[in-house]
């Protein structure tokens, strides 16, 4: 423990890496000091705990139907009510973290890696390359998100997968933005520059230099991301391409109670409110995370 | 929805000359990049569309039609043909102004969409104003009061805009604001009472009340709007004030304004002034960019409110393949997006102190 | 600063509200003799008599034209010439001859002749739109139908088909909104480009019915003027305005709250609220509408009978019913719908595992399996196909339910992809071999198939019931068709690959004061002109 603290916080850094990663360290320390952040990391980490825990906090089987039981207000027994089909909203929604996670985590392992990828070879490369790469993005960035992750969830059909590919494929765009900015600055510093007189191909440089370099303002843009890739799941869910019933998806959710919501609100309020919070709990930890990050 | 912060195109800085010449060489990229875009947006759409497992055929005959009627249809469609020839016939008839007909509304796209786009802009407009009345207040406030509690506040005020899903925030409000407390009117345009009252000049319907001095149909109107308005509005607060803040933090801590304290004037008069004097063109360029990313936002905002405008009309031609009407649609939105980046683009240089 | 930043946002805040309550909104009761409904009428195409061919444009175009033969629902839907004043067919059941009501004009003040019926049928014929088949099935082609259809007087139509059909088929079809009768004169003064003014008739009216078209925006509202000069009498009403309302919910607001007099759309939970409502009173319909399960046969399980019987044991259909569909949909387990000649009302089926079991264990799946159904995205379609979902999980059945929209689902029902397809079938005229056609009818079960009926989408090979059904149109013995028709739905519940659960009842609330709205048992027979207010 003593060891990576003292190697993080080293007033002379033996490498670039190290010294990025004590900057980082450093910033990390100072994080506690930003409430909201911590409301959003608290938030996140009861997400977190929910979906472990799903089994034990729900109180009945999400799937399992009653319809003598439909549309129940909310009361002891079903602390959210229970929906249209006689299931029970909060079971439905403790399970729905689950969800949602793996929505967002599909998506960042997807995305993250591809923005970089083109955004550091684009901004590295340069050239003809760039102005390709760059072309392509803006083409995607001309497009309203939803209205294209609408047109590729309907292409490839309904379903939790193919909202997830279809939302990636709206959202690497910038990523590879922040990526190339993050490389046009690192590839004119001296130690590139060093290693490439030492006869490192191109894509090493790239893959093993460059790309760790602009890892951190990535998770930031990341950490900022979650909310708005939750958003637009929900809002495919809402319209009937998102995941399938009866997975509890808090957007299809909505979507299900939107029939009953001037005589039953709690169908659709209860998971309104959580992608509220979840959303939420991102944003304001990447809003933190940012304001640690970087200086702007 | 909440992508509004990041996809605004980085406003450039450049440095040149005053000849004419730099000018039509930046003018003749601009464009050609416009036209590559453009390309590169129907290319995608077009074959999106083409690839969608919905047989557009359906759409027109029916789920009845014997054969012979189908194939009749089919052909009628164009989709007998390869799928190069039918994209480079529909990029020919683009350029004439044809974006073709609708097989839903049986109308000609351009028809269809200058009838459904006042709807989206007046809903748009009107959100972005009250994302501006309520938006920069709040960015200004949050400026003064750096890292105070106003601060505070105010982020957490923007966060939840970045937060609520838009959709449930109108189920929401019809709830309470129409079915509960009767403040505003339903779902749609217009009361039915009003409806076709009103002739069309501008399209816009309570502009066109106005004119007319229909009182009565102007506030039938009105009650219909604020409440779809007022929910893109909250949107584009968040975005706003936040931008507002950042823009205001930046002049606040400029020289002028120390010296313009040091000489005594009063706080209200700096603020708003000075600072807000300077951070204005800035803001514009994100008024702009708020303003193209509610055009987005109606998308599931008018589904919610039954809204006859350009979002509706784009979900409801996709889920029916009515390509058509999704490719004129996206072609819309898409050029609005781009004349707006490219706006925010030009603003950033006429403001590039460099270029003053 | 502070009390001026303090002042700004509070007075934003101030304005916003005040505005929205001044707005305070007048609930404006509607006009007296304009009826305003609230609707779905998203899925209109078109207006036009020979292209309409969904429920909503159909009910639509039945209240702008009249058609030689109509139906008394009074009299359990009897035949009744309507602008034919008679008819009467040779007795080799080929030629036919009608003769018109005299005096009768059309919106224009045209006056209608048989040469109109002529043109009306050549139009429907050669533009040979979805509805096309609906006369082209008596042997009417673009080329032969001005031989076929003939106008020996002003006052006289001769038409011949070409097999000895029932005569009841025939005239049923001739109900049908594909054979109402247009303003020749009018539809050639719009025509363009040899279209037979099928461009302009989509969204414009050229008939002599009781209604014309005011305005028609497409996904918005429609209006309706009424034809005070009507054959049968000036309509009740002088307007009929339906507004697109998507959301059965707010439709019922706007119901209770009086802005419109009447909902079309309400579903079993907006019913159930209305009920207590002294306001609003409820109409409803039997509709020919059938909601059943098709199995796909190229599924290797659903090849096998004892699986198909399985799973008609194994829907509660009690239960839903009572649960989610009630007062919409009644059980219902043939494919004739009630109210159509040969409808039986037989219902062999209810829940019961245990038997389903029985059967699995006797097919060589006594564990179940694993199967996808496609599901259309609607209320009441996806509650319904997750009760079921419920209610094979407890035999072992892995239901999977992939979700899509309309045509979405059906592009692939269509291409024979799924393994079950969830959905309704309408009935497209009177007649009961609408139904046995599409459920009973399978000529040619290769992929090269012509004709793609229900039957055909399933993969269901049925070369004896097919002769059956097919020679059963040419009974002309309306009892013993009945009979025939009973013999093949019982024959059809035991075997087929459809497990047939309900029959669409339609319902429509209204508020108190509006009388004379009567539901018809086809979109032809939704008519307006009875409807008033006091």
């Amino acid at each position: 423990m003593t060891t990576w603290t003292d190697y993080l916080l080293t007033d002379s850094p033996e490498s670039r890496r190290q010294a990025k990663l004590g900057q980082i360290y450093r910033k990390w320390l100072a994080f506690p000091r930003n409430p909201l952040a911590m409301v959003g990391l608290g938030i996140i980490v009861a997400l977190l705990l929910v979906a472990a825990f799903a089994p034990l906090i729900a109180t009945a089987d999400p799937l399992a139907q009653n319809l003598d039981r439909r549309l129940l207000p909310p009361s002891g027994a079903n602390f959210f009510g229970t929906d249209s089909l006689g299931r029970d909203i909060f079971s439905r929604i403790v399970y729905g973290t689950r969800v949602t996670l793996v929505i967002v985590l599909l998506v960042v392992v997807t995305v993250g890696p591809i923005g970089l990828l083109i955004g550091a070879a684009s901004g590295y490369l340069g050239g003809w390359v760039d102005r390709l790469l760059m072309r392509m993005t803006d083409v995607f960035l001309a497009f309203p998100r939803l209205v294209l992750a609408l047109a590729f969830v309907a292409a490839l059909g309904p379903g939790l997968e193919n909202a997830v590919i279809a939302i990636a494929i709206t959202a690497w765009p910038p990523y590879a933005r922040v990526a190339r900015a993050e490389t046009l600055i690192i590839r004119q510093q001296d130690y590139i520059a060093a290693i490439r007189l030492q006869g490192a191909s191109q894509w090493r440089i790239v893959w093993k230099h460059v790309v760790p370099m602009c890892l951190p303002s990535l998770i930031v843009r990341t950490t900022l991301d979650m909310a708005g890739i939750i958003l637009i799941a929900a809002g495919l869910g809402f319209l009937g391409l998102g995941a399938q019933p009866p997975i509890p998806e808090w957007g299809a959710m909505i979507s299900a109670g939107r029939e009953q919501i001037f005589d039953q609100w709690w169908v659709a309020t209860f998971p309104g409110l959580a992608i509220c919070v979840v959303a939420l709990g991102f944003n304001l930890l990447g809003d933190g995370l940012r304001d640690v990050m970087d200086a702007r | 929805m909440t992508s509004v912060a990041q996809s605004q195109s980085p406003v450039r800085r450049r440095s040149w000359g005053e000849t004419a010449g730099r000018w039509a060489k930046i003018a003749s990229r601009e464009l050609s990049t416009v036209a590559i875009t453009i390309f590169g947006l129907l290319l995608i759409t077009f074959f999106i569309a083409r690839v969608i497992p919905i047989d557009p055929v359906l759409a027109v005959v029916g789920d009845n039609a014997r054969p012979e009627t189908y194939e009749a249809a089919r052909i009628e469609l164009g989709l007998d043909k390869p799928l190069w020839q039918q994209f480079a016939v529909y990029v020919g008839k683009v350029f004439t102004g044809d974006l073709g007909r609708s097989v839903l509304t049986s109308n000609t796209v351009v028809d269809d969409i200058k009838r459904v786009f006042p709807a989206t802009l007046e809903l748009a407009t009107l959100g972005t104003l009250i994302g501006c009345v309520l938006g920069i207040p709040l960015g200004v406030l949050a400026a003064v009061y750096q890292g105070r509690w106003p601060d505070q506040v105010a982020r957490v005020i923007g966060l939840f805009g970045y937060s609520i899903p838009v959709f449930w925030l109108g189920l929401m409000g019809l709830l309470l604001f129409y079915a509960k407390l009767g403040w505003v009117g339903g779902p749609g345009r217009a009361g039915v009472a009003f409806q076709d009252l009103i002739t069309p000049i501008t399209g816009i319907l309570v502009i066109d009340a106005a004119i007319e001095g229909d009182w009565e149909a102007f506030r039938d109107a009105w009650s219909h709007l604020i409440l779809p308005s007022a929910v893109l509005g909250i949107l584009s607060v968040a975005y706003i004030s936040r931008m507002t803040r950042s823009f205001m933090i930046t002049e606040l801590q400029q020289q002028y304004v120390i010296a313009a304290r040091v000489k005594g004037l009063s706080e209200f008069r700096v603020v708003w002034r000075h600072a807000m004097h300077n951070a204005f063109v800035p803001l514009v360029t994100v008024i702009a960019v708020s303003y193209m990313h509610l055009l987005e936002g109606s998308v599931l905002t008018e589904t919610i409110f039954a809204w006859p405008g350009l979002g509706r009309y784009l979900t409801h031609s996709l889920l029916n393949a009515d390509m058509n009407a999704v490719l004129g649609g996206t072609l819309v939105i898409g050029a609005v997006f781009i004349a707006v980046n490219l706006l925010s683009d030009i603003l950033g240089r006429l403001v590039d102190p460099r270029t003053r | 600063m502070r009390h001026v930043a303090k002042l700004m946002v509070a007075s934003a805040f101030a304005a916003l509200m005040t505005t929205t309550a001044q707005t305070g909104v007048s609930f404006a009761q509607t006009p007296k003799d304009t009826v305003v409904m609230a609707k779905q009428i998203d899925d209109i195409i078109s207006l036009d008599p020979a292209e309409a061919f969904e429920f909503s444009g159909v009910e639509v175009v039945t209240n702008l034209y009249d058609k030689l033969m109509g139906v008394d629902l009074a009299k359990n839907n009897e035949l009744v010439p309507e602008l034919a004043q008679s008819w009467s067919v040779t007795p080799d059941n080929l030629t036919y001859t009608f003769k018109l009501r005299p005096g009768v004009k059309f919106h224009s003040g045209n006056p209608l002749t048989a040469a109109d019926v002529v043109y009306s049928f050549q139009r429907a014929v050669t533009l040979n739109k979805s509805p096309g088949f609906i006369l082209a099935q008596f042997g009417f082609t673009k080329d032969n139908v001005l031989e076929k259809v003939k106008a020996p007087d002003d006052g006289t139509v001769v038409i011949t088909v070409s097999k000895p059909f029932a005569p009841t088929f025939f005239l049923n079809c001739l109900t049908s909104g594909v054979a109402s009768i247009v303003d020749t004169k009018l539809v050639k003064a719009n025509e363009k480009d040899g279209d037979f003014g099928n461009g302009w008739l989509k969204q414009n009216s050229a008939g002599s019915g009781a209604y014309k078209v005011r305005a028609y925006r497409p996904n918005e509202q429609y209006a309706l003027d009424a034809n005070e000069s009507w054959y049968k009498g000036a309509p009740k009403n002088k307007r009929i305005v339906v507004r697109h309302v998507a959301e059965p919910a707010s439709q019922r607001l706007l119901l209770e709250k009086g802005d419109i007099d009447i909902a079309r759309n309400l579903s079993k939970d907006q019913l159930a609220a209305v009920k207590t409502n002294k306001d609003v009173e409820i109409v409803q319909g039997d509709k020919g509408y059938i909601l059943y399960l098709g199995l796909n046969t190229k599924n290797p399980n659903f090849a096998k009978p004892e699986v198909r019987e399985a799973l008609k044991y194994l829907v509660d259909y009690a239960s839903i019913e009572r649960n989610i569909v009630e007062g919409t949909y009644k059980a219902h387990q043939s494919f004739l719908p009630k109210g159509f000649l040969g409808a039986i009302d037989d219902k062999p089926y209810t829940f019961d595992p245990a038997k389903a079991k029985e059967l699995l264990a006797k097919a060589g799946l006594p564990n179940g399996f694993n199967v996808t159904m496609d599901v259309r995205s609607v209320s009441p379609i996806t509650d319904i196909a997750q009760a079921i979902q419920a209610n094979w999980a407890q035999a072992g059945i892995k239901l999977e339910l992939l979700p899509g929209d309309g045509k979405q689902t059906l592009t692939k029902y269509r291409a024979r992809t799924h393994d079950i397809y969830i959905g309704q079938w309408g009935p497209d005229y009177l007649d009961p071999h609408t139904n046995a056609e599409t459920f009973a009818i399978n000529e040619n079960n290769g992929e090269d198939a012509k004709s793609k009926t229900l039957a055909w989408r399933n993969a269901w090979d049925i070369p004896e019931m097919t002769k059956t059904t097919q020679s059963n149109v040419l009974e002309t013995d309306a009892a013993k068709r009945a009979a025939v028709y009973g013999t093949l739905q019982r024959e059809h519940q035991k075997v087929s690959p459809f497990v047939i659960m309900f029959q669409q009842v339609e319902v429509s609330a209204d508020r108190k004061g509006v009388k004379g709205w009567v539901i018809g048992p086809s979109s032809d027979t939704n008519f307006y002109a009875p409807i008033s207010k006091n």
